[in-house]
């Protein structure tokens, strides 16, 4: 029996009709199309799937989409004014912090999240809040340089 | 030599892709009538099945096609077209299944949950058979076989030998024998594998699929669906990640195409992550024995190895990793006399096959563990036996291979002048160093490709932009970035300039794929021979424009074509093409380039050398190794992105050092038992260490401007290493890779049970 969800993302009104048992993932992969939002696991263990809910980052296969109902979600396809990267995702670039790239969406909102907590973490901060996000390319050193140097950029920004 | 591009840090040029969500995967795709498939797996290690029955699953709502080996065939899938007898994998079980894991029927349907539902309404029975998973046991008289007519399932046998290592032994001062065990790891890309094939009225496939090799792709579904190659497209959208674990064909690719041609509809089926574990590949567990002997002074005179490899149900791609091990066993040092025999044993497990490194990391761990130990017996320095024995360019590998570059020497002093500055450690702290070298490409051609092994394609158009064509694998290397660079650089314009068309079998000639760290020199070869016939047809323009004296030389450069004489004298790149253009009534520059590697050897065109040291604490009372810093002097040739090779370094660390301390697939009755990232270890941020690196500057004259592999020698020596430095640290030496805190405690109190 499928059942109405009302929800905003990326600052888009939503009114969906969907099955309760999906996950926020599925809806947002299948349902909008949003498939920069990566599954890279079946167990909740790799955060590839990251997104922000009302500005905090959660995986959005943990959650029900439901639980999402009249909630603001944003995607990696939210970050980007158009051609105009956010710095977090410049930084990725210059960096050389991704390589693969799928699990590179997930890296770079949680990183958004962090630094709208903290915008001037340190190494350790930045490691400690990364670590649940999994990525087999990189070795993740590259992508808290790219971080430490977003959250620069980003104080430089609003100064 | 000043180069324009090569050499500079240049970021990735599908960086806007991959930072926006923009980048497509296979898994992200989505066709109009696309069905949904699922695989059943064989629950069981060893049976024979007696009887399949789909009827239910069939008649569930919403299915629409079962497949099972009646449909797939007798055909025996492998990469091996020229050793037709390594070709033992069926696309779908027909008599028996020989793994828990092993595809057996496969359903499409309106969508996921309705095939999962099927899955469960297929009927198998299975009459169990007795399973071996240990190939020390298998190989027993008596032991239960896996493959009809394949004695005491060894599978492959492989012998490389110079020299006479008895006589070595015998004017040797010393010699040790030893033991080692290396264990299984698991690729886990972050995209599982998956595959949504796609047939037209015509009878012609497509094929988007998570690959290293699409060109293997093409030819093996085009056989095993007997069609011609020409009538199946492979696509290659961006891939999350290889590490060795796609260069095979996998049941998913089979299964997508059989139900599509089946059903007239899309198909697509992805991994779950369990099954990525499960029924994906494993980089092969060894059994290593190893009988070393030199003299005094430290000088090597003969190494004797023995290998079993714990080769899981099928051939796969294990039989390489069979010889790679053995040879990388004599690497890097000069054995005057060596003899390595090495034995692939079936087992009731999942393929072992190639990953990252192909071989080496396991010979790297337990030869550079046993170098450190004979250091020891003799009272050596580690670094100083290394420095006696290295490599050094232009050395020959008696019957193998020359090697022509060889940064080695050079790394181990810059090495040594690393140690002395890092001085004196801490209570508990320990350093170990591992030298390595690894392949730039394979020579062999078990794929028995017709065509060159690497093939490119130039177009430059009226504007002066520049169409490149290749089939280099972008699996997250950097590839699609280093061939835009060789391009850029060889025809004098800028990276901007480039348009690179890659992963289509239709628009792309051949290329074998991302594996043996080939792209960079192979495709870059022929990126850059198809460069320069480019250019040479620009140049001929520019002759008749300046006429200049015979005796000059043309150059390209900065979107300028000069005598490189007289730099003054030039023209612009957008003149002389659209000038070139109308000499060719109008057709655009077609520039063409191959590579083969020709009158190099048996294994590689070009070795990449370099050491590692790895510095260690160790914490007497759990037992837990922790890196803190990973040092690394490297010889890559001229390298062609300094960003690109960085990130190849810090992420073979993290590889590495997981292979060194946490990952393993431990099994019961061939059952593994952690299929998820839960129970699966990988090293995460806050295990990641300091690193530091030590660029060597050598020039490889095979390679496309000097440049060497990066991509996988770097994962070979690091597990080396902390068995090293766990040694130095607290004096226990683990065999036993990975070193885990529960080794490291018995291993202590083994210690202080001796000394008490």
């Amino acid at each position: 029996m499928k059942k109405e969800l009302k929800l905003t993302v990326n600052g888009e009104s939503y009114q969906l009709f969907i099955e309760p048992k999906k996950l926020l993932v599925e809806v947002l992969r299948d349902e909008l199309g949003l498939t920069g939002t990566k599954r890279g696991c079946d167990s909740s263990s790799c955060a590839a799937c990251t997104v922000l809910l009302d500005g905090r980052a959660v995986k959005s296969c943990s959650i029900l989409a439901m639980q999402a109902s009249g909630r603001s979600i944003t995607t990696i396809e939210g970050l980007a004014d158009g051609p105009n990267l956010h710095p977090i995702q410049q930084s990725f670039i210059d960096h050389w912090a991704f390589q693969c790239g799928f699990c590179t969406s997930g890296q770079i909102m949680a990183a958004k999240a962090l630094l709208d907590e903290n915008p001037n973490p340190t190494m350790e901060e930045v490691k400690l809040a990364m670590d649940g996000h999994l990525c087999r390319c990189t070795g993740y050193n590259m992508i808290v340089e790219a971080i430490l140097a977003a959250a620069q950029e980003l104080q430089q920004e609003a100064k | 030599m000043e180069y324009a591009v090569i050499g500079k840090a240049t970021t990735n040029i599908d960086g806007f892709a991959k930072v926006t969500g923009q980048a497509q995967y296979t898994s992200d795709m989505v066709l109009p009538q696309m069905l949904y498939g699922k695989i059943l797996r064989s629950p069981y290690p060893h049976a024979k099945i007696l009887n399949i029955d789909t009827s239910k699953a069939e008649k569930l709502v919403g299915v629409k096609a079962v497949v099972t080996a009646k449909d797939t065939g007798e055909h025996k899938q492998g990469c091996w077209r020229r050793f037709r007898e390594l070709c033992d994998e069926p696309v779908l079980c027909l008599e028996k299944v020989r793994y828990i894991g092993d595809p057996v029927a496969a359903v499409a349907a309106i969508d996921e949950d309705i095939a999962e539902e099927a899955l469960d309404l297929i009927e198998v029975e299975y009459e169990l058979l007795p399973a071996v998973f240990d190939p020390l046991e298998a190989i027993k008289e008596g032991a239960p076989q896996l493959h009809d007519g394949v004695k005491n399932n060894i599978n492959v046998s492989r012998s490389i030998e110079w020299g006479d290592v008895e006589e070595g032994f015998k004017n040797s001062d010393h010699i040790r024998e030893d033991r080692f065990m290396v264990p299984p790891q698991s690729h886990t890309p972050m995209e599982v594998h998956n595959a949504l094939a796609s047939f037209d009225g015509n009878g012609r496939l497509t094929v988007w699929t998570t690959t290293q090799c699409p060109y293997y792709v093409q030819c093996l579904l085009a056989e095993t669906l007997d069609m011609k190659e020409g009538d199946v497209t492979v696509k290659m959208p961006y891939v999350g990640g290889g590490f060795g674990g796609k260069n095979e064909l996998f049941a998913d690719q089979f299964c997508a195409a059989f139900l599509s041609r089946r059903t007239g509809r899309p198909i697509k089926i992805v991994y779950t992550r369990e099954e990525e574990f499960i029924a994906a590949r494993r980089r092969t567990p060894m059994y290593y024995y190893l009988k070393i002997g030199a003299k005094k002074d430290g000088t090597l005179l003969a190494k004797e190895v023995r290998v079993f490899t714990d080769g899981g149900a099928y051939s796969s791609m294990g039989a390489t990793a069979l010889y790679l091990t053995g040879w990388f066993s004599a690497f890097p040092y000069k054995y005057p006399n060596y003899k390595y025999e090495g034995s692939k044993v079936y087992t009731n497990k999942s393929p072992a096959s190639s990953m990252r490194g192909f071989g080496a990391p396991q010979a790297v761990f337990a030869g550079e563990s046993q170098i450190d130990m004979l250091a020891a017996d003799l009272g050596i320095d580690p670094l100083e036996i290394r420095k006696r024995n290295s490599m050094t360019p232009n050395y020959v590998v008696p019957g193998q291979a020359t090697i022509a570059s060889c940064g080695l020497p050079q790394a181990l002093d810059k090495m040594g002048d690393y140690l002395e500055r890092r001085g004196k450690l801490p209570k508990d702290r320990g350093i170990g160093v591992a030298c390595y070298g690894f392949n730039t490409g394979g020579v062999f051609n078990w794929f028995n490709t017709p065509y060159a092994f690497s093939s490119a394609l130039i177009k430059i158009n009226i504007d002066g932009k520049v169409d490149l064509y290749t089939l280099a694998a972008e699996i997250g290397q950097g590839s699609n970035t280093t061939m835009s660079m060789i391009c850029a650089e060889e025809l004098g314009v800028h990276l901007e300039d480039i348009r690179l068309h890659t992963g289509d079998t239709d628009i792309c000639s051949t290329d074998l794929g991302a594996w043996s760290s080939r792209e960079t020199l192979m495709m870059g070869n022929a990126v850059k021979m198809a460069a320069a016939d480019a250019k040479r047809q620009l140049f001929e323009i520019a002759a008749m424009k300046l006429s200049p004296n015979i005796v000059y030389d043309f150059a390209a450069k900065d979107r300028q074509i000069y005598l490189r004489e007289r730099p003054d004298r030039g023209l612009s790149y957008y003149d002389v093409v659209k000038d070139a253009i109308r000499a060719k009534e109008g057709q655009p520059i077609i520039g063409r380039g191959h590579y083969t590697p020709h009158g190099k050897g048996m294994i590689s065109p070009a070795f990449s050398f370099g050491v590692q040291a790895v510095e260690v604490e160790v914490d007497r009372e759990t037992g837990h190794v922790k890196i803190i810093k990973v040092t690394t002097a490297h010889d890559s040739g001229q390298v062609i992105n300094p960003l690109g090779v960085r990130g190849q370094l810090e992420g073979a660390i993290q590889m590495a050092a997981g292979y060194g301390l946490c990952e393993d697939m431990p099994t019961d009755e061939g059952k593994i038992l952690n299929p998820n990232f839960v129970d699966y270890k990988l090293i995460r941020y806050r295990d990641m260490p300091e690193t530091e690196t030590i660029e060597i500057d050598t020039y490889e004259p095979e390679g496309p401007f000097g440049a060497k592999e990066a991509g996988e020698g770097l994962t070979c020596p690091t597990a080396g290493a902390l068995a090293n430095a766990v040694y130095h640290a607290v004096g226990v030496r683990i065999n036993d890779n990975p070193i885990t805190p529960e080794k490291v405690l018995k291993a202590l109190r083994d210690k202080e049970g001796k000394s008490a």
